[in-house]
């Protein structure tokens, strides 16, 4: 890890939304979507987020692009620390973002052209004569035809549309890609496809990628640093093989045995995690995964700070009673 | 002959070249073409192939439920027990669905009526196919809640579909799949809408229930993690039609089609080497309106297949016991 450069620092995050009743529609309470998330991100690594859906993975992503404000924290890119300031254009240049469903991220009256010459033209950074020079380049860079320019985002298959998704984000030659389940959308045989483009064109450009997916395997495949979340809060980051082989927390342990694996022969098995995640509008008070599978020692847990402890170089864990 | 014999006896569903077809703006589609395969009582047969495939199109026509006027059943019979479903009465068949077969849909908001309680929807199945009366079919109800694993059973029975979660959703849709013990249950991307985790607990679900009503289930999925680990049997589905078909752990251990073998490479695993390129089929999913008769998977298949072959349909061999397979001659890796 010390090899890296590092990238992007969160010390604290937290994102809070507040829940609005009554008659004249106060806050009266507050949902902890992010809850006290520090990570560190090094320059060529990729990031892996995984979790169930409610936990946050989303929200923290959108908090790194500046979507979203923090309500406390601080993320630092490059050293500069960036939440709560006005973004500067540099730093929207040098993170962008590939959203979920290409077919609903893709405006559908402008042409791959337009689409792709846009953020060109907004970032003042190559002159209009030579624009679609560079626009015919980026398709090139993630394996469409000159001549998609000139069509429209219907006219394309969903791998492509993909494509032409992460060829907009490339446009002005970010550092940091964040990725929201790039590939959930896409069937099997396309999906392969494009994880292969966004792992050449990582090594070929030095990208760094926060990758946000509910696919294990997927993340597995392409992450260095895996980092679990639940309910808002990560409960366990390291190595990307490590969390495979030596996963600590109860919940990483659940969430692995949970990925069917496309082999009959071995028959394992599965950790079955009762229930559902809780709200984070009114998280239980001790642990919240304890309280979720009914853990005996939860009791324990009530009233505890929990913080991360680390593990082994760079495999830090939620420290907590009933989990580990 | 003898084993013939036993064959036809524990055969609950017979598909025998169902070809299906759509008229839309864009012209006639066909999404089927002579599909076939059997369903053994007691077991599972998971089909699996991407999106467009004709999986659902599969399973919407042995519900009957194929959009009207579009879609058309333009040949083929599918037996239930022996009898054509495909000759039935529209009251006749009303019987069977929800009665003998049940489904389970995708998206669990969707298969719910949000305006009605859970109790009211699923008593209506069986006030529909059992003579009982309201309270009878109450009680019922809830005692399905209790036997899919929903908490509170005789509290949630009032409730409205938005009130739980997906994963309880989907567990009431099971319950009112299974509420008349069908002997067959289509389960149409069970679990595709949900997290993994909770996709582990409707498969166990599922599993344990099958093993108590001794149903047979037709799997529909694109994810071949979760055949591998809940079917006996797998069709591999591709452009409408069959390509392989085999037992579980035969198609696993011994892919022969070329799709199939590419579909089993190209998903990222827990066992593979990370960062490595991933395996892939080249190309995309052909569109259903412009199809050719023979070997549909021959532009992504990288070799080049001669006219012949790509005009006439080659026909599914058996290559080993059960184990049958497309025979395009250059689609084969025997």
């Amino acid at each position: 890890m010390n090899a890296h450069e590092e990238l992007v620092r969160i010390t604290n995050l937290r994102v809070h939304f507040p829940v609005r009743g009554g008659i004249f529609r106060r806050a009266v309470g507050s949902c902890k979507a992010v809850d006290q998330v520090s990570l560190v991100l090094g320059k060529g690594q990729t990031l892996g987020l995984v979790g169930e859906s409610g936990c946050g993975k989303s929200t923290l992503a959108k908090t790194v692009v500046k979507l979203v404000e923090p309500t406390s924290g601080s993320i630092k890119f490059k050293n500069q620390e960036i939440a709560g300031k006005r973004a500067q254009n540099n730093f929207r240049q040098n993170v962008q973002m590939v959203f979920q469903d290409p077919a609903e991220s893709l405006n559908s009256r402008m042409t791959v052209g337009a689409i792709l010459e846009e953020p060109l033209e907004i970032h003042k950074l190559v002159e209009k004569n030579l624009r679609s020079k560079r626009v015919v380049e980026l398709l090139e860079q993630v394996g469409l035809p000159a001549s998609a320019a000139d069509r429209y985002p219907f006219e394309f298959s969903g791998g492509q549309r993909q494509r032409i998704g992460i060829a907009r984000a490339l446009a002005l030659q970010p550092e940091l890609l964040v990725l929201d389940e790039p590939v959930s959308a896409l069937d099997v045989s396309v999906q392969s496809q494009v994880l292969n483009l966004l792992m050449d064109l990582q090594s070929k450009l030095g990208l760094t990628y926060l990758l946000i997916a509910h696919d294990l395997a997927v993340v597995k495949h392409v992450a260095d640093i895996i980092a679990v979340m639940y309910l808002g809060k990560i409960v366990e980051i390291g190595p990307a093989e490590e969390i495979y082989l030596n996963p600590i927390h109860a919940y990483t342990k659940a969430l692995i045995s949970a990925i069917p694996i496309p082999d009959p022969t071995k028959k394992r098995k599965r950790v079955i995690i009762p229930g559902d995640v809780p709200s984070p509008i009114d998280p239980p008070k001790g642990c919240a995964f304890g309280h979720r599978v009914g853990a005996s020692l939860y009791p324990k847990s009530v009233g505890m700070k929990f913080n991360m402890e680390e593990i082994s170089t760079g495999h830090s864990v939620l420290h907590c009673p009933c989990c580990i | 002959m003898q084993k013939g014999e036993r064959m036809k006896t524990d055969t609950l569903l017979d598909v025998k070249g169902l070809s299906v077809s759509f008229e839309t703006d864009e012209g006639h589609v066909q999404a089927l073409d002579s599909v076939d395969f059997q369903v053994r009582l007691g077991q599972t047969l998971g089909l699996v192939g991407e999106s467009g495939c004709g999986k659902s199109v599969t399973a919407l026509s042995i519900m009957r439920l194929l959009p009207k006027p579009m879609g058309k059943i333009t040949s083929g019979r599918i037996d239930f027990q022996g009898q054509d479903l495909l000759e039935l009465s529209p009251d006749g068949m009303r019987q069977v669905r929800g009665n003998e077969i049940g489904m389970i849909f995708q998206e669990p908001m969707n298969a719910l009526n949000p305006v009605r309680t859970i109790g009211d929807q699923l008593s209506e199945v069986f006030l529909l196919h059992q003579e009982i009366g309201a309270k009878d079919a109450w009680l019922k109800s809830v005692e399905m809640l209790n036997d899919v694993g929903i908490p509170a059973p005789d509290v949630r029975v009032f409730e409205y579909p938005h009130q739980l979660s997906g994963g309880m959703r989907q567990r009431v849709v099971i319950a009112m799949a299974l509420a008349c013990r069908p002997k067959l249950v289509i389960a149409d991307e069970p679990t595709t809408a949900l997290d993994v985790t909770v996709q582990a607990q409707i498969l166990d679900l599922l599993q344990t229930l099958q093993k108590q009503l001794g149903s047979s289930v037709l799997l529909i999925t694109h994810d071949l993690g979760v055949i591998a680990e809940t079917c006996d049997e797998v069709c591999v589905m591709y452009a409408g039609r069959v390509v392989e078909r085999a037992p579980t752990v035969e198609l696993f251990a011994n892919p022969i089609h070329a799709y199939t073998r590419g579909l089993l490479s190209s998903i990222p695993r827990l066992d593979r080497t990370p960062k490595t390129k991933l395996a892939t089929i080249d190309g995309m999913v052909p569109s259903l309106s412009d199809l050719n008769e023979g070997c549909r998977f021959a532009p992504r298949s990288g070799k080049v297949h001669p006219q012949n072959l790509l005009d006439q349909r080659s026909p599914l061999k058996e290559v080993s016991e059960g184990h049958w397979v497309e025979s395009c001659p250059l689609c084969l890796n025997l």
